[in-house]
């Protein structure tokens, strides 16, 4: 019976492996992706700036929570997705799994730059800093650093497979960064308060303030989900611009 | 897996774990200087240096702010229920300095264990509360 899930699976990964049917799956998805993206995010960060009540001691300033968290959480599981993206292109040397890993760098560094950005405008009327070296906000930025290394690495290497391997590489070393972004707050004095959303835990905010957040974090997730099937389509077109079945797709 | 593959897959995994152990062993060695601030019974061991810029970090004790009339003077005690640090400061508080509150300061220790104080940073926890929330559970707390 494994032996017959493994290779139903088998065959599954390495259909979605092919730029063929990822192709046409994502030509279908995008527009859904894109309305449903648009909607929650829009339901959501109008709730949370909106309505949602204000916080007892920051006042409205609070409300920047609503893009912050969603944009940071976004920016460190963009990191995960690509390095796991680069380990299969590294193994199975499937060609896709580098288009995704590809699209992926310059769309976590946005949100990475947009958690950094925001934080530092919550930072000074809360805190009363833009910024401080603090474990959390300086491992935030070296995760920063390491999404337009990798973007520089790529650039500046012309031949695919080298650059995929190289960027793979770089992509997996940053990865200890991760563990350390999100303990940082447990493991060291930080001046940034540990997490709100915890596994497993109560949020430690009321349900008319989780709520929104919760909803602003599907609709980010979401537009990542769209943006991501957008540019590795992109992609697609770019390097298999001389293969018939893209012809016969595109000139359909 | 193929051999070829499994072969890149194990490599991964043994470079990966390298690269974890070399980053704890410099974390670990690193150690206390990645925190950010000193407690109040660090200061009292004398664990901070003299005379540097350093950060301590600690709850201001209630009643403890005092401000000289007609000056930004002002002097405040910090906390961590072990031990408790005198900061001296000159200068606008922020929003959220509040007794009852954690702050970080940011200035040079003086003999005698007192701060004098640069900069003071409010620090807030991550819990949120509505306003109404707030005030039912303070009128809780009374009764």
């Amino acid at each position: 019976m494994f032996n017959s899930l493994f290779k139903y699976l088998s065959r599954r990964f390495h259909q979605w492996g092919s730029p063929k049917y990822f192709y046409e799956y994502a030509s279908r998805w995008l527009p859904w992706l894109a309305f449903f993206s648009t909607m929650i995010l829009m339901f959501g960060l109008v709730w949370g700036l909106a309505f949602a009540p204000p916080d007892y001691q920051q006042g409205d300033s609070f409300r920047i929570i609503y893009i912050h968290v969603p944009a940071a959480s976004l920016g460190m599981s963009i990191y995960v997705f690509m390095a796991i993206a680069s380990v299969v292109s590294w193994v199975w040397k499937i060609k896709l799994a580098d288009m995704l890993a590809k699209s992926c760098a310059p769309l976590g560094a946005v949100f990475t730059a947009i958690a950094l950005i925001t934080g530092a405008i919550w930072g000074k009327p809360t805190w009363g800093t833009w910024w401080e070296w603090d474990a959390r906000l300086t491992s935030m930025l070296i995760l920063f650093f390491l999404y337009m290394g990798i973007i520089a690495l790529r650039s500046a290497i012309n031949q695919r497979e080298i650059a995929a391997q190289a960027t793979g590489v770089l992509a997996l070393v940053g990865l200890i960064n991760l563990p350390i972004i999100k303990y940082s707050v447990d493991w060291w004095n930080t001046l940034h308060q540990s997490a709100t959303f915890k596994l497993l835990e109560k949020p430690a905010m009321p349900p008319e303030m989780w709520l929104p957040l919760l909803i602003s974090l599907l609709g980010f997730y979401c537009l990542f989900a769209w943006l991501v099937l957008f540019y590795t389509r992109n992609e697609i077109l770019e390097r298999e611009a001389k293969s018939q079945w893209l012809r016969a797709q595109v000139l359909k | 897996m193929h051999p070829i593959r499994r072969r890149r897959f194990i490599l991964i995994l043994i470079s990966l774990a390298s690269v974890a152990c070399a980053v704890a062993l410099v974390l670990s060695a690193l150690g206390e200087n990645l925190n950010h601030f000193y407690p109040p019974q660090e200061i009292l061991q004398g664990k901070a240096p003299e005379g540097r810029t350093i950060r301590v970090g600690g709850m201001v004790v209630k009643g403890s702010l005092k401000r000289v009339p007609s000056s930004l003077q002002l002097t405040f005690i910090i906390t961590d229920f072990k031990a408790d640090v005198l900061v001296k400061y000159a200068g606008i508080l922020p929003d959220l300095f509040r007794e009852g509150q954690g702050v970080v300061v940011v200035g040079k220790l003086l003999p005698d264990h007192v701060v004098m104080a640069e900069q003071v940073l409010a620090k807030h926890d991550e819990k949120y509360m509505p306003p109404e929330a707030a005030e039912a559970l303070r009128r809780a707390k009374k009764i």
